[in-house]
Order: structure tokens, then sequence, then C-alpha cells
């Protein structure tokens, strides 16, 4: 690439970031790919961002997704996994269920393969919640489950909604917080989650916010190997990852950012500033999520 | 160039942090390109002796490189005879500014002693950094549940001292549009980005605050240095925002 073209490659991208943050005062894209010999600060990583939502600007799905991309393409995001539509609802009767994943069906088709879509179900509503995976997964190109807060997550319902998506090959992704404020009725913790996965140690569990409380939350889910930690979500504090790799392993690390209401900035610095392995940052940033979704991807003649 | 307005020194007493210790804070600093970072102790968060505590920030700063570190020394309003530190900082210490930290003291922004402080800080010339929260209240200590601030009040305090210059630490996640707004509208109320959230989070807050009051703030130890400095490539800005954003306007501010 010459530097008269101003075509915004990934590279030039990531040569944008390391003038903003070395050189702040850039100007132009092309003064930036002019630029594109100087040593970058962030190395050439391959991203995929595990957790959003489509709350980016945008009157449909589509329009929202690609608004999404395209700030998505700045950060040198490829790949994206969105669950939930909108409005939101905490406990989803059949018909929201339907709605929202409906919307991200619509998402995903207008994301150009670049978006992946997980169902989101309410385990109260065990045989639509059923229903929705079965037409969304088995019959869609949806690739995991995504649990919220209509219901804790060690209550029994869970159980046929697991064993379902450990046949389908699914991730099953919950949202776990330790509130010190109070958590909703149906919030689940991280050791709520470390109930079920102890249930089910064949299905596959991620830990979205890792307890929200990580400190709590690493310790809630050390014992349980079918359990990994998704950082997204809450502030950028210092140590997080760090501990989180000293106590699961790098292999049970992920990265995602809870787009678009938290930035791409705050969660990528999260494991760029950690004090880590630069193999233990390409695990995080897109290897074990990758390698987690490989066996449904190719059960679905999907590539990776 | 980036001056960063928003660094602590020493040690946040529930967790250790990478960079809580001066040389490789400054290495940090260093590594990403900061040139100049306006800094705070913890120790005032936390400790009554808050002389001593300025007084050993002002001799950490001294151990850089002139102009590295800036002291920003802490007044306690609730403490006896705090209108001694506010000349200390000013007068013996030579401190551009002091950080000031209501939901750790305990005191309301109407408070008639706060009232009192800006009056001071205004005839000195000192810049009022005041500090909104430092970590999500979701996941305090058990022990150590402290509320955000609400800086609504800073309104009315800032437009009767048009001097005054104040700038809101740790305040653009949570605050109402509306109260950000009144403020810019109130006086010189400048903020800086280190918990601002979501996509193109720069770029959306333009909206409401002027890229003329905004500041580059990294939270430096408690946060990762690095979230602050990809805000500024998640937004499209202009090479003039850019300027403001990371040093401009902090140089003016000084300046005052
Ligand atoms: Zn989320």
């Amino acid at each position: 690439m010459n530097s008269s073209d101003c075509r915004v490659t990934r590279r030039a991208v990531l040569v944008r970031a390391a003038q903003a943050a070395v050189a702040a005062g850039v100007a132009s894209r092309c003064q930036l790919a002019a630029a594109e010999k100087s040593p970058a600060r962030f190395p050439d990583y391959e991203i995929w961002d595990m957790h959003g939502h489509l709350t980016s600007p945008g009157a449909t799905p589509k329009e929202k997704i690609t608004n999404l991309l395209r700030a998505a393409d700045r950060m040198g995001i490829e790949r994206v996994i969105v669950f939930m539509g909108y409005p939101w609802t905490y406990e989803p009767t059949p018909d929201d269920m339907r709605r929202e994943n409906d919307q991200v069906l619509e998402a995903v088709a207008g994301s150009g393969g670049r978006a992946y879509g997980f169902v989101y179900v309410n385990p109260r509503h065990t045989e639509a919640s059923l229903a929705e995976m079965d037409r969304c997964i088995e019959g869609g190109p949806m690739v995991g489950v995504k649990l919220w807060v209509a219901v804790r997550c060690f209550e029994e319902c869970l159980d046929p909604i697991v064993e379902r998506a450990t046949e389908l090959k699914a991730p099953v992704l919950q949202h776990t917080w330790y509130k010190i404020t109070g958590n909703l009725p149906g919030e689940s913790t991280a050791g709520d989650l470390a109930i079920l996965a102890a249930r089910h140690p064949k299905a596959t569990f991620i830990a979205a916010h890792t307890g929200g409380d990580w400190e709590l939350g690493i310790r809630a889910i050390r014992g349980l190997p079918n359990v990994t930690a998704e950082i997204c979500g809450g502030n950028p504090t210092a140590g997080f990852v760090e501990m989180a790799v000293r106590e699961l392993g790098a292999e049970r690390v992920m990265y995602g950012s809870d787009y678009s209401g938290r930035s791409f900035a705050s969660q990528l610095a999260k494991v760029y500033g950690a004090d880590i392995s630069e193999e233990a940052k390409r695990l995080i940033l897109a290897g074990n999520i990758k390698r987690m979704l490989a066996p449904i991807f190719k059960a679905k003649g999907m590539t990776l | 160039m980036i001056v960063d307005v928003n660094v602590h020194l020493s040690r946040w007493p529930f967790r250790r942090l990478a960079c809580d210790e001066l040389p490789r804070l400054i290495e940090k600093l260093q590594a990403g390109g900061v040139d100049q970072a306006w800094a705070a102790s913890f120790d005032a968060v936390f400790h009554k002796d808050v002389a001593a505590v300025n007084s050993r920030l002002a001799a950490d700063c001294r151990k850089t490189r002139p102009g590295m570190l800036l002291p920003f020394g802490t007044v306690n309003p609730t403490l006896p005879d705090w209108r001694e530190d506010v000349r200390r900082c000013h007068e013996e210490h030579k401190m551009p500014g002091v950080r000031l930290y209501p939901g750790y003291h305990g005191y309301a922004l109407d408070a008639p002693e706060l009232a009192e402080l800006l009056t001071m800080a205004e005839e000195r010339g000192l810049v009022v950094q005041v500090v909104v929260r430092l970590e999500d209240t979701r996941m305090q200590h058990p022990l150590m549940r402290v509320e955000d601030v609400d800086p609504k009040p800073l309104a009315e305090l800032v437009a009767a001292r048009p001097k005054l210059r104040v700038v809101v630490l740790n305040a653009l996640k949570g605050v109402r549009a509306g109260v950000l707004a009144a403020l810019v509208a109130a006086g010189q109320v400048y903020f800086e980005i280190s918990m601002l959230e979501g996509v193109e989070g720069i770029a959306n807050l333009l909206g409401q605050v002027p890229a003329e009051r905004l500041l580059f703030g990294s939270h430096l130890p408690m946060f990762v240095l690095e979230s602050a400095l990809l805000k500024l490539q998640e937004s499209e800005l202009t090479a003039a925002q850019i300027e403001a954003i990371t040093h401009g306007n902090a140089e003016r501010l000084l300046n005052g």
C-alpha cells in the first residue's frame, strides 16, 4: 500500500493505534498510511469479540451491526458474537424470545459473515426455549446459547437446556455477577454457574463478566474445567486478566467487550495492558473462542 | 504529547496494582507516550494525617524529571484546620492544584466548608480536581462502601466563581448528560476520559461536552493505561480534537 492510498486497511487501523497512542496528534488516514513503516504499538492480533448486543445506532438490525462493525474495524476486531435484541427483556416470554432472536438472525445475515449469533432463551419457559434452540441453532446459523437474568442458573429448569446445547455442540454463556449492591432476583453469581457446571461436566460454559467482581468470580469457577472466564463489561482494572490467567490458565480466559454499552477500548485494554505472555494474549483475543466453536462450526459445515 | 490528568501514587489498600510503585509507574507512563501526569496519592483518600501525605507526594514528584509528575495535594475539609493544608499545598509545595474526595471523606457538595475551600482555590489560582468515584460501587469491599458523588451542585458553586478551574475526575459513566451540560455551561469545568464508556465513546460525548472541555485521564494505576489510549483510536477525531484532548486543553487550563 502506498501513502497516497487512503483505504483503511486492518494494518492502517493498527498503525493508527500506534500513532494515536505514542504521538497523539496525527491527522489523517493518509498520514497514518504513510507512517505504516513505524513500529506498531500492539502486535497484529486476530480479535474475536465474544460478547455484545444490538445497541448501536441504526433503525434495523442490519444497520446496527453495520455501524458496530465500522467501529470494530477501527480496533482491528474481525468477528463478533451477538445476542439479545431490542428492547431488552429480563424475563422474555416465548414471543419476546422469538422477536429478539429474529433480530439477531437479521443482524447475522447482514454482517457479511463477520457476526455469529447465540440464541437468547428463558429457562423458565423450558419448552419454548428448547424450540428456539432448535429453530436458531439446529435449523439456523446460531452457534451458542445466551442466558441472562431470568432464572438463577443452578435451578433444575436449566438442565434440559444444557443437555440440548451439549447435543448441538453449543457453548452456554451465562451472565454472572456478584453485586455488593444486590443482584436482581433471577441474576446468577459465578458460584451459581459452578453448581450448574458441576452437574454437566460434558457441557461447555462461559462465565460472562467473570462474576463482575472478578476477584470472587475467578475463585468461584476455578475448580470447574468446563467453565471459561469471559472478561467483558466491567472497568479496565489492573490485574484482572493476570489473576484469571494465573488461576485458570490462559486457555480458560476469553475477551469480550459487551458492546456497545462498553467501549472496545476499555475492554481490549484489559488484555493489551496485562502482564501475560503474547501467546496468552492470542488465546484470549481469538484462539480460545475459535477452539470452543470448532465442533459446532464443523457440524454445521461452517469454516472458522 | 500527552498530559494525563488522573494518576495516583502509592498503594490502593484492597489490591496490589502493577504500577503502584514509582519507578514502574514512570516507566509505564513513558512507554505510553505520556509526558506529564497530574498525580495525587491514594494515601490521601484514607489517611487522617493528610499533611504528611501531601509532603510525601511533593517529594515523590521531585524524584522525576521536572514537569513529569505534577503534585495535586489533597484537602479534606472535614479535618480540623484544613485551611492550613490549602496554604501548604500552595505556598510550601508550590502545587498547581488540589484533588478532593467528597465521597471518601464524607461531605456533600453543598457543605459550607467546600464553598469556602473553592473560594480559597479561586483566590490562590489553584486548579480543583473533584473525584466522583474511584471504583465500581457494585464491587467495593463490603466494609468500605462509598457512594458516587453527584456533581450537580458544582454548577452553582462554579457559576459564582468565574475564575475557578475545576476538573471532574472519573465522572463520565453514570453522570447524566443534562448534568454534564449544566456543568459545562456554568463555568470552567473540565472532564477526563478514564471512565468514559460505550463504543466510539469520545465521539458520542462531543454532543454534550465540547472537545475544549475534555482531558486525557487514565486513572492509572487503578486502571490500565491502554484503556484511555485506545479511546483516542476508537472514535474518529480530527487532529485538532486529538491535540486538544491529549494536551492542549490541559496546558491552557494549567496556565489559567
Ligand atoms: Zn451483555
